[in-house]
């Protein structure tokens, strides 16, 4: 294997004074990432009536979960009120749940439509085969700006409006990139797998679901996590679809809607800090257990 | 069961019908693979945008039928100041939000694969990414805010002035910009980390054995190996970056007066808050042009997706 990289040419020289100033730098920028999250944490952390009393101080001086618990709809209004809380409630535990939802029929449904779609472009013969793999590719290209408006009159005049469906409609049936990245890792795989199994006698779909699939759980397990952050972070089209409904929004959707609720003229800082971080912890988990492959999953975005 | 494929009369097949070729076992289970895909494809991509156009030359608010108008929307899109303000307000975003993110992601690609190979790092620089545009934007709408914020408070203790961020005039585009610089910059270093390490080492041995210093090294080596890298990420992020929405809607909500009124949010409201439905969408597909214009002019200035390494 050919060494790659700058790093390690550098190594030799040892600890001199650019490498402390590049360690110097790293730290910053790490800093710079983890410190808002802090300040996040602590706001969510002090009582709503002391927050102007320590602003700068790095830790709160009266911990308390209060608005972790008021966030999460534990506590009743009257006692939410009289903690200087704003008494708007955030339903929380239902928008999580709407995200996990959403998340999850999408990348099931996008997952597996584009990877069927996939397996006919890499290995069936039809006609219309490459015509139809261009314009997948083409509408790569095609910016969501442009679609949004008509696809919503769609999902409008469906009636989907402030439904599950509606939400992920555009998403379900298949992503042009889903469909491209897939394509390529199946051209890779060796032709004899698949005639051994015709020669069993397997059905194309046996092929793919048996075969195929099982081959590709590298590539797959990288397409489904960038599509599950996507999905989990999506706001724009959740929050023109369903946003109108208190039941149906999803978790970025909530957060906003909870922050325009300004009823003493500034946010309820104290109980958005608390949404926010609840928001993080999954991202937090995410990286604990799945770190290595998310990071490798997100550079492989980049090289295509 | 599928052995009919080696009995003789298949082979002696010369040029089987269009209509077999189209109905044969394998094309048949092909369609039935795509359809699914082919659905969303026509459904959710390839219709809309020809309705786009449709829509752009009628008066539509979504409860009567639409009204054919031809070109009005766009007479009235020429002589629409917001709109254009939109427009500039926009371009600015995207000047003060690419060259950072791009110029900073670029920096700290290089001082990760000076020091540390580490995961753990990677994976800290690139947590902003994870997060939701919402998520990231109330945070700095707190850090920013101009009475409590820490950032702000910060400021004053070093003995700078109170600085107004999301609620000023000058400072909203370049606030926002700047929130998601601190969003993407990690992302887009581990595109460039990458990138830097599919550069074969044996190049800085030689250039150090030259006496080639480090920022030589950095631009006649690193610099135009990452080109496909920096094409890509370039594309990507300029095209995200003119569509820009959510951090608006969270933090300014296009003000302060019509400071950072995107022209994604200007889409938004003309369409739903002022049921001008026919109108957003003439502005959408004015957007659209730009788009591929911005597209086609930046693939020619990067010289397209080639690195020197292949040349």
């Amino acid at each position: 294997m050919v060494e790659t990289g700058m790093a390690g040419s550098n190594a030799v020289r040892g600890w001199d004074i650019g490498r402390i100033l590049t360690w110097v730098l790293l730290i910053f920028l790490i800093i710079v990432t983890i410190f808002p999250l802090w300040v996040v944490l602590k706001t969510a952390l002090t009582p709503t009536r002391e927050l102007f009393s320590s602003p700068l101080s790095l830790f709160p001086e009266n911990p308390t979960l209060f608005n972790f618990r008021r966030v999460l709809g534990l506590v009743s209004v009257e006692e939410n009120v009289a903690a200087g809380g704003s008494g708007q409630s955030i339903n929380f535990m239902r928008s999580v749940w709407n995200s996990v939802v959403f998340t999850t029929l999408v990348v099931v449904f996008q997952t597996f439509f584009s990877a069927l779609a996939a397996y006919a472009f890499a290995r069936l013969k039809f006609i219309g085969r490459e015509i139809i793999f261009f314009l997948y590719l083409a509408a790569l290209m095609l910016p969501g700006a442009v679609l949004f408006l008509p696809n919503f009159v769609l999902i409008k005049n469906l009636g989907w409006l402030n439904t599950y469906v509606g939400m992920i409609a555009p998403f379900a049936l298949m992503s042009p990139f889903a469909v491209f990245f897939l394509r390529q890792f199946f051209l890779s795989i060796p032709k004899e797998l698949e005639e051994a199994a015709k020669l069993d006698g397997t059905s194309p779909f046996g092929t793919f679901w048996r075969i195929i699939l099982p081959t590709s759980m590298t590539p797959i397990a990288t397409l489904v996590i960038l599509t599950g952050i996507g999905a989990w972070n999506e706001f724009f089209w959740p929050y023109l679809v369903a946003g109108s409904s208190d039941t149906m929004r999803t978790l970025p959707v909530a957060l906003q809607y909870f922050r325009t609720q300004t009823p003493q003229g500034s946010p309820d800082w104290t109980g958005l800090m608390a949404g926010t971080f609840l928001s993080i912890i999954p991202i937090f988990l995410l990286l604990i257990i799945l770190g290595r492959k998310v990071i490798n999953s997100l550079q492989f975005s980049g090289l295509k | 069961m599928s052995t009919q494929v080696y009995t003789p009369s298949r082979t002696k097949t010369v040029s089987p019908s269009l209509w077999q070729r189209l109905f044969n076992q394998e094309a048949i289970t092909a369609y039935i693979f795509i359809l699914p895909s082919l659905i969303g494809f026509l459904a959710f991509f390839a219709i809309p945008a020809v309705r786009a156009f449709q829509i752009s030359f009628t008066e539509w608010n979504l409860l009567r039928a639409p009204k054919y108008i031809g070109l009005e929307n766009y007479q009235e899109l020429i002589g629409d100041p917001v709109f254009w303000n939109s427009l500039k307000v926009t371009l600015q975003y995207v000047v003060w939000n690419i060259p950072l993110q791009t110029v900073l992601a670029l920096f700290m690609a290089v001082v990760m694969d000076r020091v540390t190979k580490s995961m753990a790092v990677r994976g800290i620089l690139v947590m902003p990414y994870l997060m939701s545009n919402v998520i990231v934007a109330l945070i700095w709408l707190w850090l920013l805010d101009p009475n409590l914020g820490f950032v702000n408070l910060l400021i004053q203790k070093l003995g700078l002035g109170k600085q107004p961020f999301f609620v000023s005039l000058e400072q909203a585009i370049p606030t926002i910009a700047g929130v998601n610089v601190w969003r993407h910059m990690g992302f887009n270093a581990l595109l460039f980390y990458a990138g830097i390490q599919s550069i074969p080492k044996s190049f800085y041995e030689a250039a150090t054995i030259d006496g080639a210093g480090e920022w030589a090294m950095f631009r006649r080596i690193t610099l135009p190996l990452l080109r496909p890298v920096t094409v890509f990420v370039l594309v990507t992020s300029l095209v995200g970056s003119f569509q820009i929405f959510d951090t608006v809607a969270v933090t300014t909500q296009g003000g302060p007066v019509d400071a950072s009124r995107v022209v994604v949010y200007y889409i938004v409201q003309n369409a739903f808050a002022f049921s001008k439905f026919g109108y957003a969408t003439a502005m959408s597909v004015v957007l659209f042009f730009i788009l591929v214009l911005v597209t086609l002019l930046q693939m020619r200035i990067l010289r397209g997706n080639t690195s020197d390494l292949s040349s």
